[in-house]
């Protein structure tokens, strides 16, 4: 299973944070931090603004071959 | 159709009849009076409140998921077979299920035993879910409110989260195949990272499926990772030991696999606020820094004429403390100089040396006066001496008697007697004489 690229970019971004709030960086390394600092959280920022949800449900097709076909999100009992 | 049988024409009709109609049927009743002889078949008899019905399961069967007691009821799938020299029918049974609280609750219990003898239920088994789902598969019922709570929990938390639902049936015989297959299908979905496996609440009947071991090796061998939610919160299934994560209810297995949006977005926020206030105040402690040093830095000009000040005025105190020390001592002088003049050793001699003569003149003077004092006295003395020596006494006549042979001198008579000897001394001479008488 590929590490959770959100996960790893958040937690990320806390440490550098926390890196920073210390003090013990010096002038040049404090503003390449900020910099990535900034980076990561337009990507996580990017992440969560990800609006579109797919619900979706398995069926057999015509042919037999189970594909997923999209799931209507009343009541759920459309599909028997 | 013949006018009259005869038994085995009867008998092999009635077999054929019974096997063809009866050839995979279930069947479900108690069993009672079960014989295990050493051959290794089990044989009982399989009764309800008005019926019963000889079955035997052969050793070469299907292994049982439970030990047979009397007692308990089971469903089985078996076939008729009849008997003709015997005249009599039984069941052969291949497939025995647990009915029944007595028979589930062993069958779970043995079950749950013999998996988490083998392992299946370890930690280190267990897979991670992800922080992040990109895709979520759900096994569950389509309809119901399993799913509805499902997707309504995960819309409210993080809404670009797909789902792909895998419709199955949650209970009943035909339920295990279709979950095991369930499983199977979401594995090569793409994208799919979580299974979320959930039923709502029910008998120990109900979960049954859910404590079966096909099932129950299902969920360990899926290499995505699954949650398991099935019944109420207080049910545990064989399937909720073996799977990578167990939720109480469908809604909560929805929260932990789903991260809260509105809490990442609060997260990241902070984030960036902290960010820009340290980049901040960074920055203004350096720009202050700066403008310190540089306050601090002067021309050369006011370096020296700063020094300039401070060694004038050093100079100034010193001569100040000079002047003062020296006045100071110069009294000092004055004085003691008085004084050892007034003391002066000149005057004290001379003046040492009258007294040294006074003294002795006086000296002198008591002694002469010392002597001529002492020759008066010596003169009075010898003419007192004179006066008071016997020997003056004795001239004008008078006389010493002393008592012989003592030489007491008599004042009183009284210690003489007639007849005593005495001895009379006058001026010239002494006189041995005896007393007479006294008077």
């Amino acid at each position: 299973m590929a590490k959770d690229k959100f996960e790893e970019a958040l937690k990320k971004l806390e440490e550098l944070v926390k890196k920073m709030e210390s003090g013990d960086l010096a002038l040049e390394d404090s503003l390449k931090a900020f910099e990535e600092g900034i980076r990561l959280i337009r990507f996580c920022t990017g992440k969560l603004d990800e609006a579109e949800r797919r619900v979706e449900i398995l069926l057999k097709d015509d042919r037999g071959d189970i594909v997923p076909a999209p799931f209507p999100q009343d009541e759920g009992d459309a599909i028997r | 159709m013949q006018d009259v049988w005869t038994v085995s024409q009867l008998s092999e009709h009635i077999k054929a009849l019974l096997e063809a109609r009866f050839e995979a049927i279930w069947v479900e009743g108690e069993v009672s009076n079960l014989r295990r002889p050493a051959s290794g078949h089990s044989y009982f008899t399989l009764k309800d409140d008005r019926s019963q019905i000889r079955a035997v399961i052969f050793r070469s069967a299907q292994k049982l998921p439970f030990d047979l007691e009397d007692g308990l009821h089971i469903a089985c799938r078996a076939r008729i077979t009849v008997y003709t020299p015997r005249g009599d029918y039984q069941l052969i049974i291949d497939r025995v299920e647990p009915r029944g609280l007595g028979a589930l609750q062993k069958a779970f219990e043995q079950l749950k035993a013999k998996l988490q003898a083998e392992g299946l239920f370890d930690e280190g088994h267990k897979k991670p879910i992800p922080f992040l789902p990109k895709r979520i598969g759900v096994i569950t019922s389509p309809t119901g409110a399993v799913i509805r709570d499902i997707l309504q929990v995960t819309g409210r938390r993080f809404p670009a989260v797909s789902i792909l639902i895998a419709p199955v049936r949650v209970q009943g015989p035909e339920a295990p195949p279709e979950i095991i297959k369930a499983i199977d299908v979401l594995q090569k979905q793409r994208d799919v990272d979580v299974i979320i496996l959930a039923r709502g609440g029910g008998s120990l009947e109900d979960l049954h499926p859910f404590n079966t071991e096909e099932v129950a090796r299902a969920v360990f061998r899926s290499p995505i990772p699954i949650v398991s939610a099935v019944g109420h919160e207080t049910d545990f299934t064989v399937t909720d030991f073996v799977a990578d994560l167990r939720a109480p209810t469908p809604s909560a297995a929805a929260e932990m696999v789903v991260p809260s949006r509105e809490q990442l977005c609060r997260q990241i926020d902070g984030s960036y606020w902290r960010l820009l206030y340290v980049q901040r105040r960074l920055a203004a402690r350096r720009r202050e820094r700066v403008a310190e040093a540089t306050r601090r830095l002067k021309s050369p000009d006011r370096i020296l004429s700063d020094f300039r000040m401070i060694l004038d005025d050093h100079l100034d105190k010193l001569t100040l403390s000079m002047n003062r020390t020296f006045a100071g001592r110069s009294q000092d002088l004055r004085y003691l100089k008085t004084r050892l003049a007034q003391a002066g050793p000149g005057d004290r001699i001379e003046k040492s040396r009258m007294i040294v003569a006074h003294r002795q003149e006086q000296l002198v003077a008591g002694m002469r006066n010392r002597l001529k004092e002492n020759r008066h006295a010596m003169d009075r003395h010898r003419i007192a001496l004179q006066n008071l020596s016997p020997l003056g006494v004795l001239q004008r006549g008078y006389s010493i008697t002393r008592r012989l042979p003592e030489g007491t001198i008599v004042k009183n008579v009284a210690i003489l007697a007639a007849g005593d000897h005495i001895n009379v001394q006058v001026a010239l001479g002494n006189i041995r004489a005896r007393v007479e008488d006294v008077l």
